[in-house]
């Protein structure tokens, strides 16, 4: 167990420093990146805005029905609506989505040309393999997901701000004035940071883990499962560990 | 000409290759004969990188390729194609697309340049109005010539064929049979070729490896026939 785990690492390390090579041609890697901003951000976007809808009217009304003390103001259910989906909700529950949808599509889509002999194919011709099959989905990602999370953190506001609203449970003055109130502009930087780094963890540890597939089918939805599980367990790990860096 | 000089080949416990030599000669068609799990596709995949050789040596026109880091290799890999036992398409890209691939990746083609080259080259396999489609609207027959086409592009000095008529009717194996001689011929190719049909054996192979693991004096029998 330890022995495998250590391996994994070391593998892992070794096929990162692999994608950092020269391109073989800058304009493909480049038509690449815009490819993968597409299927992994616009592509993501109806998902990302129903969870994030909803995520945002469940934290505004269980924030309101434990909030029921007359000495705490109703206003503060906006600032914890805020807080709550800046901080937490949207870069690393809608990054967990993420990993389960573009994580799996990753591994299964690498795996698969693994073992149909695709990447083989581009051994033989001379080509990184791994950097042109996984560096533009890194690099799209890091790209793409913070504009993915900071609009997810306006629907996720808005759908509080709505379902507050239409339940009558917070009216709109005191949402709108509890989001304004102490508002702090880091906590949106250090989204940002958790964002970037959590889309390369969704993008390359499922890539790895389908990059070195072997056998069929069955391995590669093996693979799949073990990307998705994988990025999920150390998104939070390392979730705790920049809010320990950062805000601890 | 590449000459395999002495290589060896063990995963983990098991020795697959054990200290095998032979030569494949330009312009002929070189077969590789044997049973399956001989380590025929183990000594293609080594002599063109895909394994790398516990010892020995691979030698392209006397490069010794086994000696070369993955940036020395490029060249010679450029001047390889390779005709895999699936085809090894790109899902994601069209026919065209596929034989175009390496021209976009290595030449400064322009894109009606490389359009024409990849015509020619489905011309030369017989497979042309296929260009828009993709590897899945496509039957296996015309998957391998597709990869043929792909594999003659860039007018590789070397063509390594992995079972080419595996999976394939006996008819659709006789034109892919004849499609890799008369390439071979044409473009003074060194062609190797693994194989289990007979019909290819006894119809296109000019020099035949035998391959077994019957063992002499330690070395396994590589037969040329």
């Amino acid at each position: 167990m330890i022995n495998s785990t250590f391996y994994h690492i070391g593998q892992y390390w070794i096929f990162i420093k692999s994608l950092f090579q020269k391109p073989e041609k800058f304009a493909v890697y480049m038509r690449q990146i815009l490819r993968e901003m597409d299927n992994i951000g616009v592509g993501s976007m109806g998902l990302v805005a129903l969870t994030s809808a909803f995520m945002g009217a469940i934290i505004t009304i269980q924030s309101a029905y434990n909030l029921v003390n007359p000495l705490v103001p109703l206003y503060a259910v906006g600032i914890v609506a805020r807080d709550s989906i800046i901080l937490e909700f949207s870069p690393t529950i809608i990054m967990l989505v993420l990993a389960g949808k573009v994580g799996s599509s990753i591994a299964s889509e690498i795996g698969t040309m693994r073992v149909t002999e695709q990447i083989d194919a581009l051994e033989i011709m001379g080509i990184n393999s791994s950097g042109y099959l996984v560096l533009p989905k890194i690099v799209a990602a890091i790209i793409i997901t913070p504009a993915v999370v900071l609009l997810s953190m306006g629907i996720g506001i808005a759908g509080g701000w709505i379902a507050g609203d239409l339940s009558g449970i917070v009216p709109s003055n005191d949402y709108l004035r509890g989001l304004q109130d102490q508002f702090i502009p880091f906590n949106i930087t250090f989204a940002m940071i958790k964002t970037i780094v959590f889309a390369f963890i969704i993008t390359s540890v499922p890539a790895y883990h389908g990059f070195y597939t072997s056998g069929g089918a069955l391995e590669v939805g093996q693979s799949s499962t073990k990307g998705v599980v994988f990025s999920s367990v150390l998104i939070l790990i390392f979730d705790y560990v920049l809010t320990q860096l950062i805000l601890g | 000409m590449i000459e395999v000089k002495n290589i060896s080949k063990s995963f983990g416990e098991k020795k697959v290759l054990d200290n095998v030599s032979c030569i494949f000669e330009q312009g002929k068609i070189n077969l590789i004969i044997g049973g399956s799990g001989q380590g025929k596709t183990v000594l293609m995949k080594c002599a063109v990188g895909l394994f790398e050789v516990d010892s020995g040596q691979v030698l392209y026109d006397g490069r010794n390729f086994s000696a070369m880091n993955f940036k020395e290799r490029k060249p010679i890999r450029q001047e390889i194609g390779m005709l895999f036992q699936g085809g090894a398409l790109f899902d994601s890209l069209t026919v065209e697309q596929n034989v175009t691939f390496p021209l976009t990746m290595f030449t400064h083609m322009t894109r009606q340049e490389k359009i024409e080259r990849a015509n020619f080259c489905l011309k030369r396999v017989n497979l042309e109005n296929a260009n828009k489609l993709y590897p899945s609207e496509i039957s296996g027959g015309m998957k391998k010539r597709v990869a043929i086409a792909r594999a003659i592009s860039m007018n590789p000095k070397y063509l390594f064929c992995d079972e080419p008529n595996s999976g394939l009717d006996p008819k659709t194996s006789i034109l892919i049979d004849e499609l890799i001689t008369e390439i071979t011929e044409e473009y003074n190719i060194t062609t190797i070729m693994n194989t289990h049909d007979m019909n290819t054996v006894m119809s296109i192979g000019e020099k035949l490896f035998l391959f077994t693991k019957a063992k002499k004096y330690g070395r396994e029998i590589i037969t040329t026939l």
